[in-house]
């Protein structure tokens, strides 16, 4: 919560980081959103930092419960269904805190930058909001259509 | 015997003898088979009935005679318990305990209890949410629940009587196995081997609540406890601290071997028998060893926890294969002399015959089709893997058979002594794997590997009567899913199971004739159990609402388009249907008046 509150001030304060380190910017915020969401991811368009959530998606055993998409000790992150919602500052909030039903913290274990990469990936397993960005292949045993591949969300949910 | 120490089917006999009735009741009332005192019938783990109203002659006029509702969805495989005039049943989480009136035929509702697990459990339950039941002592429903508790509730009015966390759920750690009774303790194991959960059994003593001794399944002996007693019979389990030195490093530590399944117990040897189940993590590179004690079977005193021998099914597991399974103890003759053994089917696809005495393994054969390893060395007791079908970290490894869920996985097998054959619900399936390194994150799952399961289309379903003497397989039915149900025998010739499409079955024990069919309103992978009502008749009792590992697509909600999902088994269990109704329920069988 410290950190979230932390990251919230930074980008209130609109002061510009070393992207690597922390690289949303108020200024981006605004052009993305207009709207008055406090964080927006600032990788949904980075196909780099995507391919990287997905490996972290492995690291931390985030696998392990939610498989490729198709879930198992964890809700299925492929389809349409959103129980905590499907905006970047929910699906942030969902691996940093932790949800009741299940979903561990994470906040202890990865850095906010982490955080977010592995947002945006979980982004687009489910296919949208940007087809284009989404991992084409699988790096593991192939049991899914690689995310590229999915069909995309609705247009209004990005 | 035993039962009739219980006040409350004291009285009830007396009230029978005193009745109109009394001819007909006399000769069973001194019969356990009266009631079904723990989940597996008997310490023996037989699931036989001496019941025989119900039979080959009259089965086909068997009729819904109550239908009622638990309140809760997903996998119901509790074993209901029926105690007096009272049968007991445990919901999978949130873990209630109802209690119903057997003394009417519309088996009103005496009370439920409410232990309030806490939520996030469900988040480190491996394989569904489930209960395998309860255990019953002294006029106390023992209960375990999912966030890793042990409870006590006053079996005539439902109120807690004391309570006993047991482990850390937020570290993997969950319960999912009955408690089973032996004298006044209370024996409970964790579950937790896809989290780097260490395993272990506890003994509580049931009028406290009170922990009196545990045994783990990994680390030093004296964690183990193994002493001047213990005496497996192959050279392969003995030495100093193998529960350390068969590991790298301290990988021991968050080595599984945990104790889910369904224990016996022979009062002759005073010997407890519990398996302990896969070791973690799933990608076997990363623990080089025999990996003692998982994926095989101790006998234990109850008194102390003390083992006396010990048997690795799978040394160095590499498929998840726990060794959990039933243990079913019986006589046979063997080599012109009647011999004590136990009978267990393994996840390695072999039907294990062992001396239960000594740990000797006297015959092992394969009742499903097997690539991953050759056969058992009798002289070495060593299971013979196949290098073909080892996974190697990084690499693929194609059509390993049996699938991770094995020949035969949490779904208790029924012997018949009138048959003499063992009645197994299993599956046939096979599956691709790619291991990779996985990193320790406590309450994270610990495995490395990704499995992708497959079965045929005609049938992933097994239901096969398995004589033991001749070793081989007497009949058998295929059935399109996993038959994830247990079986339950009676006198009257009959086998039970149900199907994970909602078909409840009875079956000629001897032939495996079909006799009866009746729909149910989801699917089953619950325990069917027997009993005699205080109305002097015979019922068949089973939890109806599908789930577990193999019903996780429906009960999860999982996305049918990833294969890899649900552990693997989403890619074999695609079809599964929906039930429209996802709540479970109680059903009762009987014949028509």
């Amino acid at each position: 919560m410290k950190r979230r509150l932390l990251l919230a001030g930074l980008l209130l304060s609109g002061c510009e980081r070393d992207p690597w380190y922390l690289p949303a910017s108020s200024a981006r915020l605004a052009n993305d959103g207009g709207s008055a969401v406090a964080m927006a991811n600032p990788y949904t368009r980075d196909a780099q930092a995507i391919a990287e959530g997905k490996r972290l998606f492995r690291w931390y055993n985030c696998a392990g419960c939610h498989a490729a998409g198709g879930g198992g000790m964890g809700v299925a992150l492929m389809d349409e269904r959103w129980r905590y919602g499907a905006d970047d500052r929910a699906i942030y909030a969902s691996i940093v805190d932790g949800r009741p039903n299940g979903m561990p913290a994470f906040g202890a274990r990865l850095s906010e930058d982490q955080a977010w990469r592995l947002a945006a990936y979980v982004r687009t397993m489910n296919g949208g909001p940007n087809l284009a960005v989404a991992p084409s292949r699988a790096d593991d045993l192939r049991a899914s259509e690689p995310e590229a591949r999915r069909e995309p969300r609705a247009a209004s949910d990005d | 015997m035993l039962l009739l120490r219980r006040p409350a089917l004291r009285q009830r006999v007396l009230g029978l003898l005193l009745s109109s009735t009394a001819l007909f009741i006399t000769a069973a009332a001194a019969d356990v088979g009266d009631e079904w005192p723990m989940a597996t019938g008997d310490y023996a783990n037989t699931r036989y009935s001496s019941l025989a109203e119900i039979d080959t002659s009259n089965v086909q006029r068997l009729v819904e005679i109550a239908r009622r509702p638990t309140g809760a969805e997903r996998g119901h495989e509790a074993a209901p318990l029926v105690i007096g005039d009272r049968l007991y049943l445990i919901t999978p989480w949130p873990n209630d305990v109802l209690a119903f009136d057997l003394r009417r035929a519309d088996l009103p509702l005496a009370w439920r209890y409410a232990p309030a697990p806490d939520a996030a459990a469900q988040g480190v339950a491996c394989c569904d949410v489930v209960s395998r039941g309860l255990g019953y002592a002294q006029g106390l429903v023992i209960v375990a629940t999912l966030d890793a508790q042990a409870i006590a509730v006053d079996a005539a009015t439902g109120t807690e009587r004391w309570r006993t966390p047991l482990g850390d759920f937020r570290s993997g750690e969950t319960i999912t196995m009955a408690p089973t009774i032996v004298g006044d303790l209370a024996l409970i194991g964790n579950s937790g081997g896809e989290f780097g959960v260490r395993g272990w059994l506890k003994a509580l003593d049931v009028a406290s609540g009170a922990v009196r001794w545990e045994a783990y399944s990994t680390g030093p002996d004296r964690d183990v406890r193994l002493g001047p007693a213990f005496r497996p019979f192959y050279a392969s389990d003995r030495g100093i601290d193998l529960g350390v030195r068969t590991w790298p490093g301290d990988a021991w530590q968050h080595g599984g071997g945990n104790v889910w399944g369904f224990l016996a117990y022979d009062p002759a040897l005073d010997l407890v028998f519990h398996g302990t189940a896969n070791p973690g993590p799933w990608n076997p590179d990363q623990r080089p060893g025999d990996n003692k004690w998982t994926s095989g079977v101790f006998a234990r005193r109850p008194a102390t926890g003390e083992a006396v021998w010990f048997y690795q099914w799978s040394p160095h597991d590499l498929h998840d294969y726990d060794g959990v399974n039933e243990n079913v103890l019986v006589e046979l003759p063997i080599g012109g002399a009647l011999r004590a053994v136990l009978l267990h089917p393994d996840r390695n696809g072999y039907l294990y015959v062992l001396d239960r005495a000594t740990g000797q393994v006297l015959s092992a054969d394969p009742f499903v089709e097997i690539n991953t390893s050759r056969g058992v060395d009798l002289a070495s007791g060593r299971l013979l893997y196949d290098d073909a079908k080892t996974p190697r970290s990084g690499e693929m490894t194609r059509d390993i058979c049996p699938a991770s869920p094995g020949a035969k996985d949490w779904q208790p097998a029924a012997w018949s002594p009138r048959t003499r054959l063992l009645y197994l619900p299993h599956q046939q399936l096979c599956q691709d794997a790619r291991t990779y390194p996985a990193s320790h994150v406590p309450g994270t799952p610990f495995l490395g590997a990704t499995v992708v399961m497959e079965g045929s289309r005609e049938g992933r379903g097994r239901f096969t009567a398995w004589d033991p003497v001749a070793r081989r397989i007497a009949w058998q039915r295929r059935e399109r899913f996993p038959v994830w149900s247990g079986a339950l025998a009676t006198a009257g010739d009959l086998v039970f199971y149900a199907t994970m499409d909602g078909e409840f079955k009875a079956l000629d024990a001897h032939d495996g004739e079909l006799l009866w069919s009746h729909r149910l309103h989801a699917g089953s992978v619950g325990q069917p159990v027997a009993y005699r009502a205080p109305d002097g008749h015979e019922y068949i009792a089973i939890l109806a609402g599908v789930g577990g590992w193999a019903g996780n697509v429906v009960a999860g909600d999982l996305d049918r388009r990833d294969g890899s999902g649900g552990g693997g088994f989403v890619a074999a269990m695609r079809d599964l249907p929906a039930p429209s109704d996802r709540r479970g329920a109680l059903y009762v069988f009987g014949l028509p008046r």
